[in-house]
């Protein structure tokens, strides 16, 4: 092309280098500068969503981060052995990344198959309690799951007796926008306070439903199901079943259970 | 300004849209344009990425040897494209939500491509930069028009305040729902592609 530069296969590779390595710098060195950044947002996305999920916070409403701030102190992240259930007060919540631990083999355990199609789950998890004066309010637990592109990430609120859902929001999935993408949208959301999410023999039977369901104290273990998004729908039913079990938060709810009775 | 500039930078706005004439990156202009703000934000990182992008492969025309030179203009727009995703990431992080796959989609951009290779590669550096700003003009007029209509059609708000009194709140205004999916995006282009070709009767294709 240029007379100044001969293209022989040296020149090509040299300049094919060349080209690799300045733009693998730019790009890496955007990536480290504003690492920070980016993992404040995500941190205080995920503050956001606890707050949605235990009803302290109207997603429609603008959190400035002092209001973020002062709504977060009212909860309380406790560390919890999944497999016992026991609180773990000596480990510092901060140090502590569920998802990260989930998937390393030294802090998880591999878990039956199951239809939220989650393979391994992390021996000590992150839950939230609201507690004004004392006495337990809310408690929030994450769940995950798969759904028809992604897997779902969320909060699912209980209220005091541990039954009745609070709320339920998903903070992280790529469902298709629109249809699985409901699942964020905030008059489908609002069907759920009120649920209630286990049967009388104390199984988890909430179930997003094909259909519509009915008003909340005729149909209290269902909830509408997305129009075109059955997939999803299913991931969401089969998620929070999974989370509520003996694998999930199982363990943790029924020592929470017991302490309130005894 | 000097014509030549002149028409290097308006051009594509009107005359020879990306989207409206050449109908070249619609996948993005269909999925991006629910609302404004979303809109505002893919318009802002087509236009950098385009313009760094034609300027980056101009400055380098004489240096990139030809048989590679499809692949090297690819690794520089996926560079651009990547860093611009961090920077959305770092200081519009609700948005960047929003947008989700579409700003890594912008690599595949076939106005970034076709920019890059018949304009950048032939033009001196400082007319590939304005080339490659009113290409991103030119796309980013049409996502503005197609976000406003859908945004104030499909959700009666827009830049998220409220414009038409939705009837589920007491207003007369039912939300066409049409408007937030996809197919709503097609319809708005569509529209606009006719009322410019009624204009200007030129941009038809023969028959």
């Amino acid at each position: 092309m240029s007379a100044f530069f001969v293209t022989t296969a040296r020149y090509i590779l040299a300049f094919a280098g060349a080209v690799c390595l300045v733009c693998a710098v730019m790009v890496s060195g955007s990536a480290v500068a504003l690492r920070d950044l980016q993992a404040a947002n995500a941190e205080q996305e995920r503050q956001r969503n606890v707050l949605f999920a235990a009803g302290l916070a109207d997603p429609e409403e603008e959190l400035t981060d002092a209001d973020m701030a002062e709504r977060f102190a009212a909860v309380r992240a406790v560390v919890v052995d999944l497999e016992t259930g026991a609180e773990l007060p000596e480990v510092d919540p901060a140090s502590v990344d569920p998802l990260v631990e989930a998937g390393i083999t030294d802090s998880s355990r591999a878990v039956p198959e199951n239809l939220a199609r989650v393979r391994r789950v992390e021996r000590r998890s992150v839950v939230y309690l609201v507690e004004p004066g004392g006495e337990l309010d809310v408690v929030v637990l994450p769940v995950r799951g798969q759904g028809l592109w992604s897997v779902l990430y969320g909060y699912l609120a209980l209220e005091a007796d541990l039954d009745t859902v609070r709320g339920l929001t998903f903070y992280e999935h790529k469902e298709t926008p629109g249809l699985g993408g409901e699942v964020d949208n905030p008059n489908w959301k609002a069907l759920w306070p009120g649920r209630q999410v286990f049967g009388t023999a104390g199984e988890p039977i909430i179930e997003v439903a094909r259909a519509a369901a009915g008003p909340v104290a005729e149909d209290p273990h269902r909830v509408d199901g997305l129009a075109g998004a059955t997939m999803t729908s299913r991931g969401v039913t089969n998620l929070l079943r999974f989370w509520l079990a003996e694998n999930g938060f199982g363990p943790f709810l029924e020592r929470l259970r017991v302490e309130a009775a005894g | 300004m000097a014509t030549e500039t002149r028409r290097v930078l308006m051009d594509p706005l009107i005359h020879n849209n990306p989207i409206a004439l050449q109908v070249l990156g619609i996948c993005s202009a269909l999925a991006v344009t629910t609302g404004m703000q979303t809109s505002v934000v893919m318009s802002a990182a087509v236009v950098a990425v385009i313009a760094l992008s034609n300027l980056s492969v101009s400055l380098l025309r004489n240096m990139i040897p030809t048989n590679i030179r499809i692949i090297v203009q690819l690794t520089i727009i996926a560079s651009l494209v990547i860093v611009t995703d961090q920077i959305l990431k770092a200081y519009v992080y609700e948005i960047s939500k929003q947008l989700s796959v579409f700003v890594g989609l912008i690599i595949t951009n076939c106005i970034i491509m076709g920019r890059a290779e018949a304009f950048a590669m032939q033009n001196p550096p400082l007319k590939s930069l304005i080339d490659g700003i009113g290409n991103g003009m030119g796309y980013a007029a049409i996502l503005l028009v197609v976000g406003a209509a859908r945004e104030v059609f499909g959700a009666g708000t827009f830049w998220g305040i409220p414009v038409l009194p939705l009837a589920s709140e007491g207003g007369w205004f039912t939300p066409n729902g049409l408007m937030s999916l996809s197919p709503g995006a097609f319809f708005v282009i569509g529209f606009l592609i006719w009322i410019l070709r009624t204009f200007r009767p030129e941009q038809n294709e023969a028959e």
